[in-house]
């Protein structure tokens, strides 16, 4: 063995952790595995299924006509002029962008706990890979999104602020951390206590609600219930979406700032949590 | 092998510790103690664990100080009984889990293989999981696809290399599996029985290209197997764990011996009163020793008969009282076996009996004997009354006829049976 290969593949493993370690190097290194598993996302999730890949335009579709329904038509809650079906075809193709994120990542350990027990790669691999499937979910849906959204301007019923769209990466990058951070926070206090798994789907529904997706904000007036939505790090980037592809909606540079802050320290300290959990966690899974 | 050369792995004092009984779930408050004492470096008040000591209260050591340097270059079999270690060993090495205490050295890049297959997913093909397993073993798609004929070529399912690989029989999956991990660009090879599965012809390729890969490649082989012939084949070096301890570490085939209880211990009377008893036995009859007559270091010669005396306590009176011999190689395997009539009268409490076998047929080796007291019924059926499995060790010798000094039992081409010569008549 060269000393140089030597010294490359040089590992140390010892019983002391440290706090913090994001080897990014490593999952670098393993970038062809990321890609293989954010294809594995898309070709598992649709095999044996007749509509196959058109799953992704139906489900949110579906789904949004449901609220158009039930929020727009029972309820009748106001969309702010924005037609009804862009509104909620828009609103549910970010929200089910930053859910997928979260209830994914959530069960990283549990779900991949035969291949962690067998073989070392980079943990963090898999949701990452889990943030670029969502990622390209996303984008297919938006040309859905765009579909309409061409027609509705042409008809002259909305005005997106186009130069706001270039915001939107920005956006799903922010979006993508922070539902990591929490996902993985998640998935690491699941291998210990699994009541966490359960309350996963309940919460993240919850979450909805706290956030203004089936609602314009403007229709929350001030007061307690405005200042939980406001704080609620999701808020300010949905916001922002719905501003520039509906032109409706605005930005709130504040709370922008402490949507950024909260993901930050979130991603911080799931990655922290997530990297003292992957050494044992197959001793508790 | 030079010892000077280059380290490939090193381990300094590991131990792994496991918790005993159900994890997580238990108490939060418990869970938070224990984090707090371990933020402030404190003794973990919920787990009190003594120096050297295997089993404390709720927690129990699968690897109790583990000190071992392997060379690069180096085919190393690892073996022990269930639950000696080997396979947290494996584990801490491969990185799936960390050790509780102690360090660990790697130098170079690691290929394990615990488990064959490790990431396959029956609803893709079996090219799509070659790439999959490959990028999880740490190769990237580039070299995936430079060895992609190699690999198909190397695993033997051909045609079916497009075919959802949940209509492969077991075997294909093996193959494909293990033809992955072998094509590895690694120092380093991890394989835990990964043989198990594959027909004979695929075994053998296996080891092939393993023993290949240590002595051509000058990679770092190790191997994790009950089946000693494997051991014997590839191993240059073999470690022995016992207890979460390394008890030997050199020479294969003396590890072997002492895994399997082996030859080193040979005397002249053995102990059989407290060795650990099946239940098939009705405990009537409980043989206390056994003492190897007329033999010096219990080796007997070519035609000489062995025999023993063995005492033994019965709790009735016995008149037709029978008694059978089974020989084991030291490889374990049972070579044959020889029964008495059943005419050994016993009394009750303690009695003597003095056998003699006639194992003129056996061939020069190392053997060990697992003696067995029984009756036939009036049904015909047995009763055993005393089963001892490895009751005494011994040794046949064969001097050549010729004096030929060199002539040596090649056991693993011939077998452990030597027969009469053979008589050319015309």
């Amino acid at each position: 063995m060269d000393n140089e290969i030597k010294e490359k593949y040089h590992i140390h493993i010892s019983s002391k952790r440290k706090w913090f370690e994001l080897n990014l190097k490593e999952v670098w290194q393993y970038r062809d595995l990321i890609v293989l598993f954010t294809k594995r996302n898309f070709v598992l999730t649709y095999k044996q299924t007749i509509l196959g890949p058109a799953w992704i335009f139906l489900n949110p579709f579906i789904s949004s006509i449901i609220y158009t329904i039930v929020f727009g038509g029972i309820a009748g809650m106001s969309t702010e002029g924005v037609p009804k079906i862009l509104f909620y075809l828009c609103s549910n193709a970010i929200w089910l962008y930053f859910s997928t994120i979260i209830t994914k990542n959530a069960a990283t350990f549990t779900q991949n706990a035969n291949v962690f027990g067998k073989v070392y790669f980079p943990r963090l691999t898999i949701p990452v890979s889990n943030v670029l499937s969502a990622m390209v979910q996303f984008l297919v849906q938006m040309s859905m999104v765009l579909v309409f959204l061409v027609y509705y301007v042409i008809k002259g019923e909305v005005t997106p602020n186009w130069w706001a769209f270039l915001l939107i990466p920005g956006i799903l990058v922010h979006l993508g951390v922070m539902g990591l951070g929490f996902g993985i926070i998640i998935s690491s206090l699941t291998t210990k206590y699994r009541d966490l798994a359960i309350l996963v789907t309940f919460g993240v529904q919850l979450w909805m609600y706290a956030t203004p997706i089936v609602y314009p904000l403007t229709q929350i007036e001030n007061g307690f219930l405005k200042t939980v939505i406001m704080i609620n790090p999701v808020t300010a980037p949905v916001e922002a979406f719905r501003f520039a592809v509906l032109g409706q909606g605005s930005i709130h540079m504040g709370f922008i700032v402490l949507s950024c802050i909260i993901t930050i320290s979130v991603a911080l300290l799931g990655i922290m949590i997530f990297n003292r959990v992957e050494k044992n966690f197959m001793d508790t899974v | 092998m030079n010892k000077n050369e280059e380290i490939a792995i090193q381990l300094n004092g590991v131990k792994k510790r496991y918790k005993l009984g159900q994890i997580g779930g238990g108490t939060l408050q418990g869970d938070l103690q224990s984090w707090w004492a371990r933020l402030r470096g404190k003794e973990d008040p919920n787990t009190k664990i003594e120096q050297g000591q295997r089993l404390v209260g709720k927690t129990f050591m699968a690897l109790n100080g583990v000190d071992l340097t392997i060379y690069k270059g180096e085919a190393i079999g690892i073996i022990g009984g269930n639950g000696a270690g080997k396979s947290t060993m494996l584990k801490l090495l491969s990185r799936v889990t960390a050790p509780t205490e102690g360090s660990i050295e790697i130098y170079g890049r690691i290929a394990s293989m615990l488990e064959v297959g490790t990431g396959f997913n029956g609803e893709m093909t079996g090219r799509e999981n070659v790439y999959m397993n490959g990028a999880i073993l740490g190769m990237t798609k580039a070299e995936i696809d430079a060895k992609m004929d190699k690999i198909i070529e190397f695993s033997e399912v051909g045609d079916f290399i497009d075919t959802p690989v949940k209509r492969y029989s077991s075997g294909m999956y093996v193959k494909l599996a293990f033809s992955v991990a072998a094509h590895l660009d690694s120092e380093i090879m991890i394989m835990d029985e990964v043989l198990a599965v594959g027909d004979m012809a695929f075994q053998q390729k296996c080891l092939n290209k393993m023993s290949d890969a240590a002595t051509k490649e000058g990679k770092t082989v190790l191997y994790v197997s009950h089946n000693m012939n494997t051991i014997r084949q590839l191993c240059t070096r073999c470690v022995v764990l016992e207890k979460g301890k390394v008890i030997f570490e050199g020479d294969v085939e003396e590890a072997i011996s002492i895994y399997l209880g082996g030859c080193s211990n040979v005397k002249k009377i053995y102990n059989c009163r407290d060795i650990a008893r099946e239940a098939i036995c009705d405990g009537l009859i409980h043989i206390n020793s056994i003492e190897l007559l007329d033999v010096e270091n219990s080796v007997i010669y070519d035609n000489q008969r062995l025999k023993i005396n063995v005492n033994y306590d019965a709790l009735e009176e016995f008149s037709n009282l029978a008694f059978r011999i089974i020989v084991f190689s030291s490889q374990a395997v049972p070579i044959g076996m020889a029964a008495s009539d059943a005419v050994i009268k016993t009394y009750k409490g303690e009695n003597q009996v003095t056998l003699s076998f006639d194992f003129s047929q056996l061939a020069a080796g190392n053997y060990n004997g697992r003696v067995v007291f029984y009756e036939v019924n009036q049904y015909g059926g047995e009763v055993i009354h005393d089963v001892v499995h490895q009751a005494f060790y011994f040794v046949k010798e064969k001097r050549d006829s010729t004096n030929d000094t060199t002539f040596v039992w090649k056991v693993r081409a011939w077998g452990n049976i030597s027969f009469p010569d053979v008589e050319v008549l015309s």
